[in-house]
């Protein structure tokens, strides 16, 4: 499977990506400057962490009208697999491929450390492999993600298992103490309705090797190409 | 439109949605009632942008821009609301 990984000015989780994907997944990967109107040939395309246009105004709310965000859309509305990662995200969100917005943290600390995520849906590509209530260590590092939405969108969001992670505890259990960042109801990550273009805070692309600390970033990775192999027969 | 060119100044400012949590807002109450200030029963962020415009516009072709760029950028509508004033600006004189 061949994996893009945009660069806007400021991301700097771009060569993590291109790390995880090429190192430890064995798969090609190339980056794409933001400033290209069309994407190369591309089966995935990673949006990043980092801190694009320097979060001015607000988070990712400048990279999404980036030349490249359009060929973005026209991917992710031919149902190919789009993943924003932290401040790929926020970007995410600002373009509208997903709903919602973020908010700064509620304790308003940058949080950087490793959390417990609970998959809750098996909706996306990136989750299909996993289990329900399965339990992954991923850490996160962000100022903003503390995740809003109105009451409609949240109740859409949990009717159709849009709600792919929440903060929780090592054994699962969801509370006030393991959310990082006081997101609403303690979502670390969504999807769309069609479950091809995800969001999430945490980082899987940092712990993809023992050394880093967990490998559960592989999970998610593993789950998409599982299922790319599985259409391609 | 006007046969003049004119310079304007719009004050654009922009809060959080009353529904939606403001933790530096709540930072700030937490600090100004520990300092004493006993009354105080909210306090709340926002942003204030100030854009200025000159050519032959009339203030309701300044004021459909500015709400423009409000809608398309300068606000999120999923957290935020703003309100805009729109005031000619006579200390910059529009050259010719």
């Amino acid at each position: 499977m061949k994996f893009g990984i945009v660069v806007f000015p400021g991301s700097n989780c771009d060569h993590d990506c291109y790390a995880a994907v090429r190192d430890v997944l064995g798969q090609p990967a190339r980056f794409i400057w933001h400033g290209e109107r069309s994407l190369p040939d591309v089966d995935c395309v990673i949006l990043p962490g980092g801190f694009s246009y320097g979060d001015y105004l607000r988070t990712g709310a400048i990279a999404r009208f980036s030349p490249v965000m359009a060929a973005v859309r026209r991917h992710a509305e031919r149902g190919r697999p789009l993943i924003g990662i932290c401040n790929g995200f926020q970007i995410l969100l600002e373009a509208g491929l997903l709903p919602g917005a973020m908010l700064r943290n509620r304790d308003l600390h940058f949080v950087c450390r490793y959390v417990h995520l609970r998959v809750e849906s098996r909706r996306s590509p990136f989750t299909r492999a996993l289990a329900e209530g399965q339990v992954l260590r991923i850490p996160v590092a962000h100022g903003e993600g503390n995740y809003f939405c109105d009451p409609g969108t949240l109740e859409r969001l949990r009717a159709n298992n849009q709600i792919l992670f929440r903060y929780c505890g090592p054994d699962g259990e969801t509370g006030p103490a393991h959310n990082p960042n006081g997101s609403l109801d303690h979502i670390a990550g969504i999807c769309n309705t069609a479950g091809n273009v995800v969001g999430m805070m945490p980082h899987p692309e940092r712990c993809m090797e023992p050394a880093m600390g967990s490998t559960d970033g592989r999970e998610l990775f593993r789950s998409l190409l599982a299922e790319a192999a599985a259409v391609l027969g | 439109m006007p046969a003049t060119r004119k310079a304007w100044k719009v004050d654009v400012l922009v809060t959080l949605k009353p529904s939606v949590l403001d933790p530096q807002g709540a930072t700030v109450q937490r600090a100004l009632e520990s300092m004493g200030y006993a009354d105080l029963t909210a306090a709340r962020l926002g942003k204030y942008l100030q854009l200025t415009f000159r050519g032959r516009l009339s203030r309701k072709a300044v004021e459909q821009q500015a709400r423009r760029m409000c809608d398309k950028l300068l606000v999120n509508p999923v957290i935020e609301q703003y309100r805009l004033t729109v005031a000619e600006d006579r200390g910059r004189e529009a050259k010719p």
